[in-house]
C-alpha cells in the first residue's frame, strides 16, 4: 500500500537530510521522494511516498511536523490529484528495431529524445501504471538504462489534501477562539 | 554598532537571561571564550564535556530556564553528545554551543572538524552550522525559543571559527519568524466535550501525570482536576513531584519498578487519564494486556507522541496547562468512593511487604538510607541521581511533595548523569540542599566532576549506596539469567579517600546507626560532602515488572516476618 504525501518545507541547507533522516530513524520505509522548488520564495515542495503497510500517513505527517523547517503537510494518497512520474529510458534499438519502439512510444505519448547508432532514449510522463507499461513493452527489446524521477502530485482545483492531524502545527488556534 | 561574531552571541545569551554556562576551551572556541570576559555570565569549567551537558540539563531541569553547554570542535562536541541525547529523551530545554573549524575548511578534515550538525541532527530538537557571523543572532534567538517552547529539547549551534571572528552590524531580532514551528495550545471544543463526556461516564479514572505537568507548569490544573473528579494520581518517574506523595489521591510511581497498588490501579481502570507522558514501555509493560479495560484520553503537545504506543480514545493535542484550563469548567464533580476504597485494599498488604517494616539486622541497606534521608531533609531536598536500583529507589522512598525536586535522567537512563547535574541544580539553587544519591557504578563514570564541584565551591551532598556491583544489571542477572553475574561484580575507589585528595569532606557508613550522624555531618559542613554508603550488596528493586511482561505481573518482595509479628503468632 502506496501513501502519497505533499510536504511544504522552507527552502534552506540540509532540511532533504532532516527529512531523509527522519524517515530511516522511524523506520518508515521511502518509495520515492522528489523535491524542488515552488511558486514561493524560500519553500520547497515534496512529494514522498510511503511503501508501508504499517506506516500510516498520519504517523508520517506528525513526525514531520517534530522537523522545524516543515511548514505543512497533506495526504493525497485518496484525493483528486494529478500524479506525474517522468522516465527516460534508454532501449537497444539497430537502426530496424526503431520504429517498433517509436510506435509503442507513440501509444504512450511518449517521446524519442536521442537516438543513436544502435540505442534510442525515450522519454514518458505520466502515472506510475502507464510508465510500467511501457516498461513491461520496452523490456523485450533490451532495456539498457533507466531512470525516474519519482511521483510529483497536485490536487485538482480547490481540493486539498488529507491533514490528519489539524492542531498538529499549530491551526488549531482558529477552533480555540470559540472557546 | 559594528560587533564580532564572539561578542554578539554573548548580547545574545545576556538577553536570554543566561547567567551561567558549562563548558571546555578549546581551539575552535577560543574567540568565544575570550569575548566571554567581557558579560556578565558564569562560566563553570568542567572536567569532560558530558559534564556540561548534564550540568546544562540539571541547572534546566531545577531551575525550569534553558541551560547552556559549551564546547570546541571534534572531540569536545562529540563529548556532549551523551549529555545532549539525554536531554532529548527527556525533554528539557538546552543550547549547546561548539566551535567548529573555519567554513572554508569545512569537508576537508581539518584538524578537529567533525560533523556535529550531522552527528547532533537525530539527536536534537534543531540544530544550526552558523558559517557567518551575521547569521548568529538569529541563530541564538531561534534556538532559545525553540529550545524551551513546544515539547522542549536540546538545540545546537556550530559556530565557525571565522564567524567568531568576523564583525558586523548587530542588531537584535526581536521576533522569531519560523514558518513551520507552531507549538499548538488549545485543543479543539468538540475533543474538549468528548473527553468531558468519557470522564462522566468512567467508575475506575485513574490519572497518569508525566514530565509534562511539569514542563507545562500545569501541577495546580492537574490538583484541581484530581480534587474535583476524585480522580487517583498515578506518576512516571519524571512525573513524581507533579502531585504531592502524601496526598490521599496519589498514587505514586507507576511501571516496572513502581507501587504495586498503582500498577493494579491502572490495569483495573475503566478510564486512562494521560497528561503530558508517553506511554514509554517501562510504563506500560506489555502493550497488547495493557489497561485492557480501559479507555484513554491523552493530552499531549507533541502530535507524534499521540497513538505511538497506545491507541488512545480521545487525543487532545495543546499545551496541558492551557487544556485543563478549558477542560476543568465542563467537568461535575465526582466521587468514585468505591473505586477508592478498592485501591486502598489492595494498598492496604503494602506495609507488611515494604522493607522499612523489616527488623534492623544490622545492615545497610540503600531504601532504608534513601528513608533516612528523606526524613532528616523533611523531604525538602533537590535529589538528583544516577541510574540503576539506587536511582529506583530514590523515587520510592524519597517521597516527593514539590515539582522540580527530582532530577534523574528517565528516557535515556545515563549512567553518570547525576554528579554533574547535581552541580548544575545547584548553580539553579544555591540556596536549597542539594542531594546527589548515587551508585558506585555510576559516580565512576563522571566522577572527575568532583574537582569541578570543589573549584565552584558548590555546596552538594553526595551519596554513594556502594554495593559493589552494577546493581540493577546484578538483579536482572538474578531473576533472568540464574545468577551469572556476567561484567557486574565492581571495584571502587576508597570513596572516602578519593573525596579527601579533592580536599571534600567524607565518612564511610557501614553501620545502620551511624546513617544520621553522617547525613548530619553533611548538613553541617558547607561545600561538597561526600559519604560512602556501604550497603547490602545482593539486594533487589520490588516490585518488579519482568520487562514486556503484563504490567500486574509483577514480581514481589518476599514477606519477611517482623519479630513483632512472630512473636505474636508464635
Amino acid at each position: 500500500m502506496q501513501q502519497t504525501l505533499i510536504a511544504l518545507v522552507e527552502d534552506k541547507p540540509g532540511v532533504l537530510n532532516r527529512v531523509a533522516s527522519l524517515f530511516r530513524r522511524r523506520n518508515f520505509n521511502i518509495e520515492s521522494l522528489n523535491v524542488g522548488r515552488t511558486e514561493k520564495p524560500n519553500v520547497s515542495r515534496m512529494t514522498i511516498v510511503l511503501d508501508s503497510e504499517d506506516v500510516d500517513a498520519r504517523k508520517a505527517e506528525v513526525n514531520l511536523y517534530k522537523l522545524v523547517n516543515v511548514i505543512d503537510v497533506q495526504d493525497v494518497t485518496n484525493q483528486p490529484a494529478v500524479t506525474r512520474d517522468l522516465a527516460l529510458i534508454k532501449v537497444k534499438a539497430t537502426p530496424e528495431q526503431r520504429a517498433e519502439v517509436a510506435n509503442l512510444a507513440d501509444i504512450f505519448r511518449a517521446k524519442i529524445v536521442d537516438v543513436a547508432p544502435d540505442s534510442v532514449i525515450v522519454e514518458i510522463t505520466g502515472t506510475e501504471d502507464k510508465i510500467e507499461s511501457l516498461v513491461e513493452l520496452l523490456r523485450p527489446i533490451g532495456i539498457l538504462e533507466m531512470v525516474r524521477t519519482g511521483k510529483v502530485a497536485m490536487t485538482r482545483g480547490t481540493a486539498s489534501g488529507v491533514r490528519h492531524a489539524p492542531g498538529a502545527n499549530g491551526h488549531n488556534h482558529l477552533e480555540a477562539q470559540k472557546l | 554598532m559594528k560587533k564580532t561574531g564572539a561578542e554578539i552571541l554573548w548580547e545574545c545569551l545576556v538577553r536570554e537571561g543566561v547567567e551561567v554556562v558549562f563548558g571546555l576551551p578549546g581551539g575552535a572556541i577560543m574567540p568565544v571564550y575570550d569575548a566571554m570576559l567581557n558579560y556578565p555570565v558564569h562560566h563553570v569549567l568542567v572536567r569532560h564535556e558530558q559534564g556540561a551537558a548534564h550540568m546544562a540539563d540539571g541547572y534546566a531541569r531545577a531551575s525550569g530556564k534553558v541551560g547552556v553547554a559549551l564546547a570546541t570542535s571534534g572531540p569536545g562536541a562529540t563529548n556532549l553528545v551523551t549529555g545532549i541525547v539525554t536531554a532529548m529523551m527527556d525533554s528539557i530545554p538546552m543550547v549547546c554551543i561548539t566551535g567548529q573549524v573555519h567554513a572554508h575548511l569545512i569537508g576537508g578534515d581539518a584538524f578537529q572538524e567533525t560533523d556535529v550538525t550531522g552527528i547532533t541532527l537525530p539527536v536534537t530538537k534543531h540544530n544550526y552550522l552558523v558559517t557567518s557571523a551575521d547569521q548568529i543572532a538569529r541563530a541564538v534567538r531561534e534556538a532559545f525559543y525553540i529550545a524551551r517552547s513546544g515539547r522542549p529539547g536540546p538545540v545546537l549551534i556550530d559556530f565557525c571559527k571565522n564567524a567568531q571572528i568576523e564583525e558586523t552590524e548587530f542588531e537584535y531580532p526581536e521576533d522569531v519568524s519560523l514558518p513551520g514551528y507552531k507549538p499548538p495550545t488549545h485543543a479543539p471544543v468538540s475533543d474538549l466535550q468528548k473527553a468531558a463526556d468519557l470522564i462522566a461516564q468512567a467508575e475506575r479514572p485513574v490519572i497518569l501525570a508525566g514530565h509534562g505537568v511539569m514542563m507545562s507548569g500545569a501541577m495546580e490544573e492537574l490538583s484541581m482536576f484530581a480534587v474535583k473528579t476524585q480522580t487517583p494520581v498515578a506518576m512516571t518517574l519524571l512525573g513524581l513531584g507533579a502531585f504531592p506523595a502524601s496526598h490521599p489521591l496519589s498514587l505514586g510511581m507507576m511501571g516496572m519498578h513502581g507501587e504495586a497498588y498503582c500498577n493494579l490501579a491502572i490495569q483495573n481502570a475503566d478510564l486512562l487519564l494521560a497528561f503530558g507522558m508517553r506511554f514509554d514501555d517501562r510504563v506500560t509493560g506489555n502493550l497488547r494486556t495493557y489497561a485492557p479495560r480501559a479507555r484513554k484520553i491523552h493530552i499531549e503537545i507533541d502530535p507524534s507522541e499521540v497513538h505511538k504506543n497506545v491507541h488512545v480514545d480521545v487525543p487532545l493535542v495543546g499545551d496541558l496547562k492551557t487544556v485543563l484550563t478549558d477542560l476543568i469548567p465542563m467537568l461535575d464533580e465526582y466521587d468514585h468512593e468505591e473505586w477508592r476504597e478498592q485501591i486502598a485494599e489492595w494498598r492496604s498488604e503494602t506495609d507488611e511487604r515494604d522493607i522499612m517494616s523489616w527488623p534492623n539486622d544490622g545492615k545497610l541497606y540503600t531504601a532504608k538510607v534513601i528513608h533516612d534521608l528523606w526524613e532528616a531533609t523533611q523531604g525538602n531536598a533537590i535529589v538528583t541521581t544516577g541510574v540503576g536500583q539506587h536511582q529506583m529507589w530514590a523515587a520510592q522512598y524519597y517521597h516527593m511533595e514539590q515539582p522540580y525536586r527530582l532530577i534523574t535522567s528517565g528516557g535515556a537512563g545515563t549512567m553518570g548523569f547525576g554528579l554533574p547535574a547535581t552541580i548544575g541544580a545547584w548553580f539553579a539553587h544555591k540556596d536549597r540542599e542539594v542531594w546527589l544519591i548515587d551508585g558506585d557504578g555510576s559516580f565512576q563514570m563522571t566522577q572527575a566532576e568532583l574537582s569541578t564541584a570543589v573549584q565552584e565551591g558548590a555546596n552538594i551532598k553526595i551519596a554513594i549506596m556502594n554495593n559493589h556491583f552494577l546493581g540493577m544489571v546484578r538483579q536482572w542477572q538474578e531473576f533472568f539469567f540464574e545468577s551469572r553475574y556476567s561484567g557486574t561484580p565492581l571495584n571502587g575507589p576508597d570513596f572516602a579517600k578519593l573525596a579527601e585528595a579533592h580536599g571534600i569532606p567524607a565518612r564511610r557508613v557501614t553501620d545502620p546507626g551511624d546513617v544520621l550522624a553522617a547525613i548530619d555531618f553533611a548538613h553541617q559542613t558547607e561545600g561538597p560532602v561526600l559519604i560512602d554508603f556501604q550497603v547490602e550488596k545482593e539486594e533487589a528493586v520490588y516490585p518488579m515488572v519482568p520487562s514486556g511482561a503484563d504490567l500486574d505481573t509483577m514480581i514481589r518482595r518476599p514477606v519477611r516476618r517482623t519479630q513483632a509479628r512472630a512473636a505474636a503468632q508464635d
